[in-house]
């Protein structure tokens, strides 16, 4: 209410609004450029050698040509394609999993502990295991980051079918629904906001684990590879241009995922 | 055949639409009710009324087979009331509504639940509206709606599939004072319009007693009916009978016993 009548006795005042709006606006690019101002000031005064930290602007013009001419755009798509083909493989056997494991509460009682401890193990622990079995091949890295996605999405849907709303599924139940029809018209349904968190989980883990395969499981494309050998070449420009470009790439996939989470699952928190 | 001010204790009637006997029921060994029996009659509306925690809500919960009991047997229309076609209307519309469908869809859902067509679906539901001068914006979500709207929209389809008996577990305390009076006054008049057997749970005995033909007053566990006390006031009832003499009795009785009960 205040702050409506601030607003208001603002507006009589012509000429002050203009810069109390332009605050505001302005808020979220102000960390951002705190940030790249931080960075240069740092690269400026060579505190830090310059073959080991390039100046913001020499990196952000090098990413801008790398994407253009060179393989950037490249080994940004093939780290997309597996990210995407792993979480597509994770979340397309979690779910349904989940949503059935979780629709039995014994059947989640006897997986839980198998469940939770696979969940809790990093999975860069397993890289090894994982070459053993699929060899340093691109299946390697889709499969282990589509097995940590897979063990997330199914974690999240199971709790979210467990947790459904009991007078929901008691409404549907008075109104003559069949097992089979609560199942499908509320459980589903319940469970869609903890998928969604599963899902949202999942896709980032997936950047991550794809990023870690490309670095250590004998790679020749995608970020990970670029940026470990940026580090061994010593080409740092490189290196910073794709960890930059990795950054925004997990920040696209989870801004995405905000948009359709709050698009589908409009009643979520309402 | 009521006095002004005197209040008759109901005999055991014979024209019971639902009919408990022998009923136990305890939670982790303690016994909420021991061989207790109730009659609800045919087409009347009757509340039931009595201590925190004396076990209203698990009463309709178990006539409405939401959960089971011990022993005992519950008849609703003369059939064991798993057979029966029930509306229920719960306590909290905000977790009992399906938020992921439109009003509309909700109100329609126990219809297609049943199997019936689509096109007999909108039919009926329309007529449904229709009967009861419903004027919502039923395209929208039910969390789009105030609470008295969605309790509203909560009676519609407990109502959709023509049910024979129609529960509601304090339906009005989620609501604000507005709104109660609103719900309550549609809810007067889709029993006057319907005569459908009305059972309703009210923690609020001046509810109670203005709602009901029949006031059914529980006592704290293991619960037995304390006394079933009749106020046949002709509908549709107004704020004005608040002040009537044979509601005030009447209030004043159940009170009574509620008191006396509560010193046990
Ligand atoms: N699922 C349950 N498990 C254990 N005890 C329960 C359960 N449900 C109800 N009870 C107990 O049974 C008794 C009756 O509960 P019930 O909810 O039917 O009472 P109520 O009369 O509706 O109460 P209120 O006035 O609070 O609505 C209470 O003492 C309650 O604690
Ligand atoms: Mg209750």
């Amino acid at each position: 209410m205040s702050v409506v009548g601030v607003g208001r006795s603002i507006a009589r005042m012509p000429g002050a609004i203009a810069p109390r709006l332009h605050w505001s606006v302005l808020l979220p690019l102000a960390g951002p450029l705190a940030f790249l101002a931080l960075w240069w000031a740092v690269s400026a005064s060579h505190v830090v050698r310059a073959v080991l930290l390039p100046s913001p602007f020499e990196t952000l013009g090098y990413l801008g040509t790398a994407f253009v001419h060179g393989t950037l755009g490249a080994d940004t798509l093939v780290t997309l394609t597996r990210t995407l083909l792993s979480f597509g493989i994770g979340a397309l056997l979690g779910v349904p999993l989940g949503v059935a494991f979780g629709s039995n509460e014994r059947l989640y009682r006897s997986v839980e502990f198998l469940i939770d401890f696979f969940r809790s193990t990093p999975a860069s622990a397993l890289i090894p295991l994982f070459i053993l079995f699929f060899g340093i091949t691109d299946i390697n890295k889709i499969a282990i980051a589509g097995f940590s996605v897979f063990l997330i999405v199914m974690f999240n849907s199971a709790y979210g079918v467990m947790n459904a709303r009991k007078a929901r599924i008691l409404a549907a139940r008075v109104m003559g629904a069949s097992r089979f029809q609560v199942f499908r018209d509320v459980l589903i349904f319940e469970s869609l906001p903890q998928t969604f968190v599963g899902l949202r989980n999942g896709i980032s883990t997936a950047l991550v684990i794809v990023v870690v395969a490309e670095m250590f499981i004998g790679s020749d494309q995608g970020l990970g590879h670029r940026i470990i050998e940026g580090e061994q070449i010593l080409h740092v420009t490189d290196m910073y241009a794709s960890i930059l470009v990795a950054g925004l790439l997990g920040y696209a996939l989870n801004v995405l995922f905000m948009i359709a989470d709050k698009r589908l699952i409009h009643w979520n928190g309402k | 055949m009521i006095a002004p001010s005197a209040v008759t204790p109901l005999p055991e009637q014979d024209d019971a639409f639902i009919r408990v006997r022998g009923l136990d029921k305890s939670f982790a060994g303690q016994p909420v009710y021991q061989n207790f029996a109730l009659d609800v009659p045919r087409g009347k509306f009757t509340t039931i009324f009595g201590p925190n925690g004396c076990g209203k809500s698990t009463l309709i919960n178990m006539m409405s087979g939401l959960i089971p009991f011990d022993a005992g047997t519950v008849e609703i229309g003369g059939r064991d009331f798993r057979s029966a076609k029930i509306g229920y209307v719960f306590q909290n519309y905000r977790d009992s509504l399906f938020p992921w469908m439109r009003a509309l869809e909700n109100i329609e859902y126990p219809l297609r639940v049943r199997g019936i067509p689509r096109k007999e679906q909108v039919a009926r539901v329309e007529q449904l509206l229709a009967r009861f001068e419903i004027t919502l914006d039923l395209k929208r979500y039910t969390y789009e709606m105030s609470g008295g709207q969605q309790q509203l929209v909560a009676i519609l389809r407990a109502l959709a599939a023509d049910p024979e008996v129609l529960f509601l577990d304090e339906p009005f305390s989620a609501l604000d004072y507005e709104m109660t009076l609103y719900v309550r006054d549609r809810l007067q008049a889709v029993f006057l319009e319907t005569g459908l057997t009305t059972v309703l749970v009210s923690h609020d005995l001046e509810e109670a007693v203005y709602l009901a033909d029949r006031i059914v007053l529980l006592s704290k566990r293991p619960t037995r009916v304390v006394e079933t006390i009749a106020y046949e006031t002709p509908r549709p009832r107004t704020a004005e009978i608040l002040a009537d003499g044979r509601f005030v009795a009447t209030k004043q009785h159940a009170l009574d016993l509620f008191r006396a009960e509560m010193r046990r």
